[in-house]
């Protein structure tokens, strides 16, 4: 199976497909985060129907592009991406959560197909992107690596750690993803531990950054390609401002939708206003 | 009897594997120096990475080169290894069962001078409960490149310690060991020990003077703590049920504790546990260490004689 790519306002029919399918999963499991799902959505269209090279007929093809999903608690737009691409089948949608599905609560490199390492524990998948970034480069392997964080997961000390070695290793394959949402899980990040100036504090750490509105896919597309070529030994940060609950009216910028379902109305509501546009 | 230090055995067994196979990553969180790793960075430049003080991150950035068919060695001290990135071992190593080595210095009281922050008394117990782990503590340099060895062969996480100090040589180089498979030193019939690192030579020490008085005492040296060789616990309890173990790890969760759960398990048997007393230790000689908690060849004998006698 051909891996599906789109660009412009294709994306952006596919990011709402996204949306939908990450609602559905949460909604028939009753459990899940959409928050940080829908503030990712665009962000991961972009990266598996756009940038990244993926086989989804053959997940441990050598020279894919690899994903790291630092903050793994927003699987449930990963898994809606490799199931739109073919990974898995559309039935498992209804399997989040559920015992003995691929969809675990937190992504399962030994389950699901197309999970390039398990994560779940915030601050740990940017070290992991930057081993396979070193293998790549010493093994002179054309795949780039993408890792998405969240602004709050900065708070861990090893994402730090990492920068510093992604920076010695001069990682320009290693592209760094934030989705600087501004919300964690108890609140507004600005309340709970400010990061101030993401975007300044990776580019001091010897990153080449900039900084986009992280829903629009064709930012996105613009700045993961033009990162692409720039081989000049700086890893990548894109610091992607987005709105927590992305498409969701009543979820946008509320800290409870960080953890919770939707019930029925909720859930009948959200699907609507994504299908109709925002 | 010649000694040399089993960190001595961690440099120069990778540095001999990494010369075979190109696959061998060392990542160093500067404190190569003391692990005995400097060489294999300056031979193997490819194949190095260091870190610098950042012992979360090594191991994360291990799982992701064995994630591209590399099999990386993080080498640092026991206590930072074991404890500090203990967190990031399960959920990225363990967890996904990913080809992670752990190669530590300064295992137990051996960093003596150094004092409580730096002796290690509890990584064995920690990293033992967490599953898809390999817990391995050689005796000797021999032991110890052969086990290194096996654990670049074996598919999966593991952890060895090593000693800082020198300690006695047990084996000749030609002799083979097997992950999870326990190695009689000593045949005996009244009481078994179970041994592991450096404490296999004080319990050596231990099983002749029992013997001069007529005790003869089994000894195996217990090298693979998880997976344990159970039967040779087993046999041990059918045999006679009289059991000591000896480590220089906290008497909780380390050997002793291991050695228990198959005797209890079982139904019969006695265990008499000699360890670290769930204590701190403090800046003193090794050897003082060793006698503050009771980790003497005369403990033993002295453990054996009680145990013969009830």
């Amino acid at each position: 199976m051909e891996q599906i790519k789109a660009s412009g306002t294709e994306l952006k029919e596919k990011a709402k497909e996204l949306r939908k399918t990450l609602l559905t999963m949460i909604y028939e499991a009753q459990s899940g985060h959409p928050g940080g799902s829908l503030s990712a959505a665009d962000i991961i269209t972009v990266l598996y129907f756009h940038t990244m090279n993926v086989r989804p007929d053959e997940p441990k093809w050598e020279d894919r592009d690899r994903f790291v999903l630092s903050k793994g608690h927003v699987c449930p737009v990963l898994y809606s991406a490799l199931i739109k691409q073919g990974f898995m089948e559309e039935k498992e949608i209804g399997t989040l959560r559920k015992q003995g599905s691929p969809l675990q609560g937190h992504p399962d490199m030994k389950r699901c197909p197309g999970i390039d390492i398990s994560t779940g524990s915030l601050g740990q998948g940017i070290s992991c992107a930057v081993g396979m970034a070193i293998a790549g480069k010493r093994d002179q392997r054309p795949y780039r690596v993408y890792t998405l964080l969240g602004d709050g997961e900065c708070g861990e000390g090893q994402v730090w750690e990492a920068a510093m070695a992604a920076n010695k290793y001069e990682l320009d394959n290693l592209t760094v993803l934030i989705d600087n949402n501004g919300l964690q899980n108890d609140g507004f990040a600005a309340e709970i531990m400010p990061t101030l100036d993401l975007e300044k504090k990776f580019a001091s750490f010897g990153f080449q950054t900039v900084r986009i509105n992280g829903h629009d896919v064709l930012e996105l597309e613009a700045a993961l390609d033009f990162m692409g070529t720039q081989k000049n030994g700086k890893p990548k940060c894109i610091v992607c401002n987005t709105v927590k609950g992305k498409g969701v009216s009543f979820m946008e910028n509320v800290p409870k939708w960080h953890g919770v379902a939707p019930n029925d109305e909720e859930y009948r509501q959200a699907m609507q206003e994504i299908e109709g546009g925002f | 009897m010649e000694k040399r230090a089993t960190r001595d055995a961690l440099g120069a067994e990778v540095l001999r594997l990494g010369k075979e196979h190109e696959e061998v990553y060392v990542i160093d969180c500067d404190v190569a120096k003391s692990c005995r790793t400097l060489e294999f960075a300056q031979t193997l430049p490819q194949q190095h990475i260091n870190v610098g003080i950042s012992e979360q991150n090594a191991v994360g950035i291990a799982a992701g080169l064995a994630t591209a068919g590399k099999v990386p060695f993080v080498v640092t001290y026991a206590v930072f290894g074991s404890m500090r990135a203990c967190e990031q071992l399960r959920q990225e190593a363990c967890y996904p069962k990913l080809n992670v080595k752990l190669l530590c210095s300064h295992g137990g009281l051996t960093p003596a001078n150094d004092g409580a922050s730096h002796q290690c008394i509890e990584d064995m117990g920690v990293l033992r409960t967490i599953p898809n782990m390999t817990v391995i503590m050689p005796a000797d340099y021999a032991s110890a490149r052969k086990l290194i060895a096996a654990a670049y062969a074996y598919p999966g996480p593991v952890y060895m310690r090593f000693t800082r100090d020198a300690v006695p040589c047990i084996y000749g180089e030609d002799e083979e060991f097997e992950i999870g498979r326990a190695r009689l030193l000593r045949a005996g019939e009244d009481v078994t020990i179970f041994a592991n690192g450096d404490t296999v030579s004080i319990a050596l020490e231990a099983a002749e003077r029992l013997a001069e008085e007529g005790i003869q005492a089994e000894l195996y040296d217990m090298h693979t703590i998880k997976p344990l060789d159970t039967a040779a616990v087993q046999a041990a309890i059918e045999k006679n049920g009289r059991i000591i173990t000896v480590e220089d790890h906290n008497i909780l969760n380390g050997l002793g504790s291991a050695v228990c759960e198959v005797v209890a398990e079982a139904g019969s048997g006695k265990v008499v546990r000699i360890g670290v007393q769930d204590r701190f230790g403090e800046s003193a000689p090794y050897e003082e260490l060793l006698r503050m908690n009771g980790i003497t060849a005369e403990a033993i004998c002295e453990k054996a004689r009680l145990l013969l006698e009830k």
